[in-house]
């Protein structure tokens, strides 16, 4: 298997595409941090799922009784001003972080690619309309642009990612316009617009896939931000709303409890922390791996 | 086009025709900056009359509301009047404090700019060594401890490294004064002269005000001063290793130079110019991290101002705040790069 993994000579594309997953892979597992970061990953996506077993209690519902206690035995982060317990809310939140950050990237990274890609295929003026208006967007600060966007549309989770997306998408537009002129005039790019394939085909199925490797590695390093931008919308109340348990909305509750009930605020805010190191760490590692010319750099 | 770089009347013209050329593309970013908020101020709300009106008003009022705002006329020319509008400083009244809100946002901006000029200072005084300390001891513990101490400026939400703050060093240690800018005691005791604080205490001879805002804007600055500190930390170590592996820089060892002297003069003179491009991004970008900052420790800044705003629907402030911030932000890029053009050698 390892032997039929590495061959210089793979006799199938599978074997390829396997081989060169299995060799990153082998790298990214002598990376220490990334491995924390996957962990961490897997870990969110783990309790993301699982999360109606691993809650003790219900993320809704209220327990007067109970409200505001200390972190306990019970609860392990306490509870909340209606007697929630804080564990339970956070581990139902890693839900609505995970489809955040999932939609964002699914919203923004592709629509980047696309715009990028066209930008840098066809050159021009086209490149110039698309990449001027990108510089536009990408020399504004993003926390405001979300903000100012939510403010227009309405607070609301599904207006949140929106906003995020559309404050994501032009740092992927300039790499795979980047990439993409590296190998527009590209040999195997003209053999195969010899062979009569179209300008669509050339770019869904020969440039595109030669962008995904480094725009990987750039979303992995965005979803810190991009939880931090999604968790403050949240903190505003712009974002996700009661009674959802978001983090940035529970930080929010907890910020009147702050000076006296420290663990109402606080314990959301370790969870943002773990999730968004988590992926800077497997982003710093599979940019090690997938991208060694940028390393170090942010 | 060929012509010899080095003779100073080319070197001039050269540089006149590239500044040119950086003040069109700057003033273009304006205008796209402008695009974008009107776009979000008139063509994302379902209905900005009713916005303005309420959904109280007989249809004469509406209409009239709707005449008045111009908002009959084709989007383009709509737009040709909110840029004239604004170059000449006029972004409407905003409805919660009843002032044109240019007016509002020369009161609150000193406060930011103080705030994130001492935050800055922070992050550059402290966040420069380490990154030079943690290149030059790649590997080492301290270069991962560093490491992630820059990683973590990315990961934690500076909202809550406020509250967090606030609950332990003025709820339980008592170290630095609470939310706001001052002791409502001192509130109003020393003319504004700059709006600066802190500078405005000094010249009027008040240290009491002095130490008490010092007191008070500590804490924020060094939060926002710890996210600069990450990421011009994390730059400053990934340019110095670029140095240290150069050659030049292993010559110099070979003749015996000290290491302080190697990298401190050898290797951090080439890396100055970019890191000023570094520390001008970081400085805009605490402009922004102060909306945040800002909320939470009720610091009348404009960040405050622009989620007030936010809450009470006031669409006026919220796009003037964000025009401010978004202008302030694209001129502190700009003006770095234009200062790494003039120094850097290679770019001349």
């Amino acid at each position: 298997m390892h032997a039929w993994l590495i061959s210089d000579s793979p006799a199938s594309r599978l074997q390829a595409s396997a081989g060169r997953a299995y060799r990153a892979s082998g790298m990214l597992l002598r990376n220490p941090l990334a491995v924390a970061g996957a962990l961490i990953i897997g870990l969110l996506i783990f309790t993301a799922i699982a999360a109606p077993w691993i809650a003790p209690e219900s993320p809704v519902g209220q327990n007067l009784s109970n409200r505001l206690l200390p972190p306990s035995a019970d609860h392990w982060m306490g509870t909340d001003e209606l007697g929630r317990d804080i564990f339970s809310r956070v581990i139902y939140g890693s839900r609505i972080t995970l489809m955040i950050v999932a939609l964002v990237a699914v919203i923004s990274a592709p629509l980047g690619l696309v715009i990028g890609a066209i930008s840098g295929y066809f050159g021009g003026w086209t490149d110039r309309i698309l990449m001027g208006l990108t510089d536009v967007f990408l020399s504004m600060p993003k926390l405001i642009m979300a903000l100012a966007f939510v403010a227009a549309l309405g607070p609301g989770i599904e207006n949140a990612i929106i906003a995020i997306a559309i404050t994501a998408w032009p740092a992927y537009a300039r790499i795979a316009r980047a990439e993409t002129l590296t190998f527009r005039n590209a040999e195997f790019v003209s053999a195969t617009r010899l062979l009569g394939a179209s300008h669509s085909r050339i770019i869904v199925r020969h440039v595109l896939p030669l962008c995904t490797s480094s725009m990987i590695v750039r979303v992995t390093l965005d979803m810190a931000g991009i939880i931090l931008t999604a968790a403050g919308l949240g903190f505003l109340g712009l974002g996700a709303q009661p009674p959802l348990p978001e983090w940035g909305a529970m930080i929010s509750r907890g910020r009147v409890f702050i000076l006296d009930q420290w663990w109402v605020a606080t314990m959301p805010g370790l969870a943002i922390i773990l999730v968004s190191l988590g992926f800077c760490f497997l982003g710093d590692g599979l940019r090690d791996v997938l991208d060694p010319k940028s390393a170090g750099k942010s | 086009m060929s012509f010899n770089p080095n003779v100073p009347h080319m070197r001039l013209a050269r540089f006149a025709r590239s500044l040119g050329g950086f003040a069109v593309i700057t003033v273009l970013t304006f205008l796209g900056l402008m695009a974008i908020t009107f776009f979000i101020g008139r063509v994302v709300p379902i209905d900005p009359v009713l916005a303005v009106v309420g959904d109280r008003a007989t249809n004469e009022q509406y209409e009239a509301a709707r005449v008045a705002m111009g908002l009959d006329r084709p989007l383009i020319m709509q737009f040709f009047s909110y840029v004239a509008d604004v170059v000449q400083g006029d972004f409407g009244r905003s409805v919660s404090t009843g002032r044109p809100v240019a007016q509002d946002l020369v009161r609150v901006f000193p406060a930011t700019l103080e705030m994130a000029t001492i935050g800055i200072i922070i992050g550059v005084v402290l966040g420069v060594p380490m990154g030079v300390y943690a290149a030059a001891h790649a590997g080492s513990w301290a270069d991962q401890v560093i490491r992630v101490l820059a990683l973590l400026g990315y990961s934690v939400p500076a909202f809550w490294l406020g509250l967090v703050g606030l609950a332990l060093f003025y709820a339980g240690l008592g170290w630095v004064g609470g939310p706001g800018r001052i002791d409502v005691f001192f509130d109003g005791l020393v003319e504004p002269v700059t709006g600066l604080l802190l500078v405005d205490s000094l010249l009027d001879r008040n240290m009491e005000v002095f130490r008490s805002a010092l007191h008070r804007i500590i804490l924020p600055a060094t939060i926002l001063g710890f996210f600069s500190l990450a990421y011009i930390a994390r730059m400053t170590r990934s340019f110095m290793l670029d140095q240290l592996s150069q050659e030049y820089v292993t010559t110099a060892r070979v003749k015996g130079l000290s290491e302080t002297r190697v990298i401190w003069v050898h290797a951090f003179g080439p890396i100055r110019v970019p890191l000023i491009t570094v520390i001008g991004l970081s400085y805009a970008g605490l402009l922004e991290g102060s909306v945040m900052i800002e909320t939470v420790f009720s610091w009348p800044g404009i960040g405050n101002y622009l989620t007030t705003a936010l809450f009470n629907a006031d669409m006026n402030a919220v796009l003037g705040a964000t025009l401010v911030i978004g202008a302030v932000f694209i001129l502190i890029n700009k003006i770095s790069d234009v200062l790494y053009r003039v120094l850097d050698a290679r770019s001349r």
